[in-house]
């Protein structure tokens, strides 16, 4: 939006969805913690979970051929072209379009790792421990991505989803679990083990896929 | 409204809702399992493993 729109519009929509989200995660947090610690860990597992295979559902059609790998350069250039022809509507000063689509981009995407936070901060019993993890994390990464950025741009985003997708999904079952009333075998020193088992299964059926007659060669 | 659920019911359910109804399903038949002296860790993984299989059958035939 920025390159295409203008900075103003994108950077004070960008400023109201943090703005947004950080009341959202001061709401939510403290009310995680009243919550008893086997209906959250019910809860987050489930929701985890099934957000975890919708990760690994993607990415394992893509990496077996089932479905195209994005070809980012091209959705990029796709956007942008669509962003620059868009009709020019004024509010309040701003140009409406470039602030809605940066305010609801970073809205979304920052619900979506607000959630995972909460989530794992919540149900280790330390939310503050979380955040700060999740921000060492950001300052990591844009640091990181300055620093190597060309080899870094070479890692295919589908190995990433992969392994996001592989990581929710093993959470996902182990909280889930636990809180269903389970008992691992081992308590925690399961979790490597659960881990093990869902990466095996998803490289099992990317090979499985890949030996059908694939929709995208 | 209306755009309002859509967008939760994509955030939370996506693609395939069977995948997340398997997985409900599952959690009941844990909590259930638990409540006996059988062992219930083993229920999670294995329908894990069958409702993605199945899900991906769908994409794939």
């Amino acid at each position: 939006m920025g390159l295409t729109r203008g900075w103003r519009p994108a950077l004070v929509g960008a400023g109201a969805a943090t703005i947004a989200l950080a009341a959202i995660v001061a709401a939510l947090g403290p009310a995680l913690t009243v919550i008893p610690i086997e209906v959250l860990r019910l809860v987050v597992g489930a929701l985890l979970l099934v957000f975890g295979l919708q990760w690994l559902r993607k990415a394992i059609l893509r990496a077996s051929g089932w479905r195209a790998i994005r070809d980012e350069n091209a959705v990029f250039a796709r956007e942008r072209a669509e962003a620059a022809s868009a009709p020019r509507v004024e509010h309040a000063g701003l140009d409406w379009y470039a602030f809605t689509i940066s305010f609801k981009g970073v809205l979304l995407e920052g619900l979506e790792v607000a959630f995972i936070v909460l989530t794992f901060g919540s149900t280790q019993g330390s939310i503050p421990l979380a955040a700060l993890g999740a921000g060492v994390a950001v300052v990591l990464v844009v640091l990181t991505g300055i620093v190597v950025r060309e080899p870094l741009g070479r890692v295919p985003e589908n190995t990433l989803a992969f392994a996001v997708g592989v990581m929710l999904t093993t959470f996902g079952i182990f909280w889930g679990a636990e809180g269903a009333g389970v008992d691992w075998p081992g308590d925690d020193a399961a979790l490597p083990g659960v881990l093990v088992f869902v990466l095996l299964i998803s490289l099992g059926f990317v090979t499985a896929l890949r030996r059908r007659k694939p929709a995208f060669a | 409204m209306k755009r309002f659920a859509r967008f939760w019911w994509d955030f939370v359910v996506g693609d395939d809702w069977r995948v997340a109804a398997g997985i409900l399903v599952a959690f009941g038949l844990t909590a259930l399992l638990a409540t006996t002296p059988i062992p219930a860790w083993w229920v999670l993984p294995l329908a894990v493993a069958a409702v993605l299989w199945l899900s991906l059958q769908r994409v794939a035939r």
